[in-house]
């Protein structure tokens, strides 16, 4: 674990992978410092966020590297399942990547587990990573100045639906009409940190 | 005064004006930010003069030219950029059908405008803060908007103008702090970053102030794993020119940030208009 400075008001925890970042963030939603008014688990970090006039940054990280992990890794709430259109734009890019043609990127894409590692970016975008472990998709070398909304993606380790138009660098493999993120549902996001996913081929119109 | 709710009617919003409270806490693992008021201090001081509580929501009104129809007898307050036309730093009454008009600001870009018992529109997710990057909260002020004002349950302060220093007009020198990405450069891109004057570019928002200057040299091109971040956060994407992230900034980045603007001077940095330039030092300014 490394605490790296992040100004006069948040500390930034560096892990060495997804798992010690969700194990973390896991213990620290539980056990909370005093005085951290956000926590936002990522890829490899952890922010913490606090209010500077009720704590001071030495003292969280003092905390922070006394908090003892919670490791099991365990979805939470119901299964959500995403139905979707495979026919992106990126879908044969993504076949050459991975070694396989589009039909079976689909394949692959809906037989895999997902859960909700993390949120960011944009309200409401799920990084999703497969239980497989086996996904490793480079992103676009040049971003998209303009990804329509239901997008299903592939970056990295992860899979996404992006929630609402926005500029983007990921490789888009489908689409959904299921809206991820509505501010007349309560909870607006769909897919919320440890959450179970399916994706499920409705074929193409 | 009766006890029906009043409400402002906007007669016109000049380029951009939004309304503003202190944001939406704790939501950054869901992908919200906090949002809120661009120079916080401003914010406080607007909510105080008129004796509001201290998350009431007010206007953000970006280049001045907003002018507003009071429905009802109200008590007003402007704070920060102070614009030709009006009082300022100070309370003052609008009896029903009087308006005020916003001139341009003298110096600065963004005016407060608080109302006795804050402006009551609905809530989203928690805030009245309009999050122009998320798309979050209530929409930009139109023409024609009739804006519901709350009631008050505090005093007022009884004060005619508080003493507060006017926004930067030339140079702004802001502290900075190395960041967590500060090895991603070379002790020749972090002297560089102290020594330049960096001009502030017609692409700055809300979201961030763009900077112009010579670009920082990284040690590592290396892709980054996108990671939190705050307000003030000094964001150096390919181009090597710093992006200064303010209140509608995303919650995550994926380019390395080399430093940050303490969290104090950040306020400053959102009164700076294009063409101004920004310095940053090490050492710790002012009291």
């Amino acid at each position: 674990m490394r605490v790296l400075p992040s100004g006069s008001a948040a500390l930034l925890v560096e892990l060495d992978d997804l798992d010690q970042v969700l194990a973390l963030y896991a213990a620290l939603c539980v056990e909370r410092p005093a005085g951290v008014i956000d926590i936002v688990p990522a890829a490899r970090t952890v922010l913490l966020v606090i209010d500077p006039a009720e704590t001071d940054l030495a003292e969280v990280g003092r905390a922070v590297r006394q908090t003892r992990p919670r490791p099991n890794r365990r979805a939470a709430g119901e299964l959500v399942e995403v139905p979707v259109t495979y026919d992106g734009e990126d879908l044969d890019e993504v076949g050459s990547l991975l070694g396989c043609d589009a039909d079976e990127v689909a394949r692959r894409h809906t037989g895999e587990e997902w859960t909700v590692a993390f949120c960011g970016f944009a309200p409401g975008f799920g990084y999703l990573t497969g239980a497989s472990g086996g996904w490793d998709v480079a992103r676009r070398s040049s971003p998209r100045t303009a990804v329509p909304p239901g997008s299903v993606a592939l970056a990295g380790e992860f899979s996404a639906v992006y929630p609402r138009a926005s500029p983007g660098g990921w490789q888009l493999i489908g689409r959904t009409e299921l809206a991820v993120f509505d501010l007349q549902r309560d909870p607006p996001a769909l897919l919320r940190p440890g959450t179970p996913v399916r994706f499920v081929d409705v074929g193409r119109s | 005064m009766n006890t029906a709710a009043a409400s402002l009617t906007v007669v016109e919003t000049g380029p951009l004006t939004t309304v503003q409270d202190a944001g939406r806490f704790g939501q950054g693992a869901l992908g919200i930010g906090r949002s809120g008021a661009c120079d916080r201090a401003a914010y406080r001081l607007a909510n105080r003069l008129v004796g509001n509580d201290d998350g009431s929501a007010v206007l953000e009104v970006t280049f001045g030219s907003l002018v507003l129809r009071a429905d009802g007898d109200v008590v007003l307050a402007t704070t920060g950029a102070r614009c030709a036309g009006t009082p300022h730093n100070a309370p003052l009454t609008l009896a029903a059908g009087e308006q005020l008009a916003l001139g341009a600001p003298v110096t600065g870009a963004r005016t407060y405008v608080a109302v006795r018992g804050g402006i009551d529109v609905p809530r989203v997710l928690g805030s009245r803060s309009t999050d122009l990057l998320a798309g979050l909260g209530p929409d930009v002020l139109a023409a024609g908007d009739r804006l519901p004002v709350g009631h008050s349950v505090c005093q007022m302060p009884g004060v005619d103008v508080a003493a507060v220093p006017e926004p930067e007009a030339g140079e702004l020198v802001v502290q900075v702090q190395p960041g967590p990405r500060r090895d991603w450069f070379t002790d020749d891109a972090w002297a560089s970053l102290l020594n330049q004057h960096y001009t502030v570019t017609a692409q700055s928002n809300r979201v961030g102030l763009r900077l112009d200057g010579v670009p920082l040299e990284r040690t590592s091109t290396r892709e980054l794993p996108s990671e939190g971040m705050v307000r003030g956060a000094l964001q150096i994407p390919s181009s090597g020119t710093p992006v200064l992230f303010l209140a509608d900034h995303p919650v995550t980045g994926g380019y390395p940030v080399v430093g940050y603007v303490v969290d104090r001077d950040v306020d400053r940095c959102g009164q700076l208009r294009t063409g101004q330039t920004l310095r940053f030092t090490t050492r710790q300014l002012g009291p």
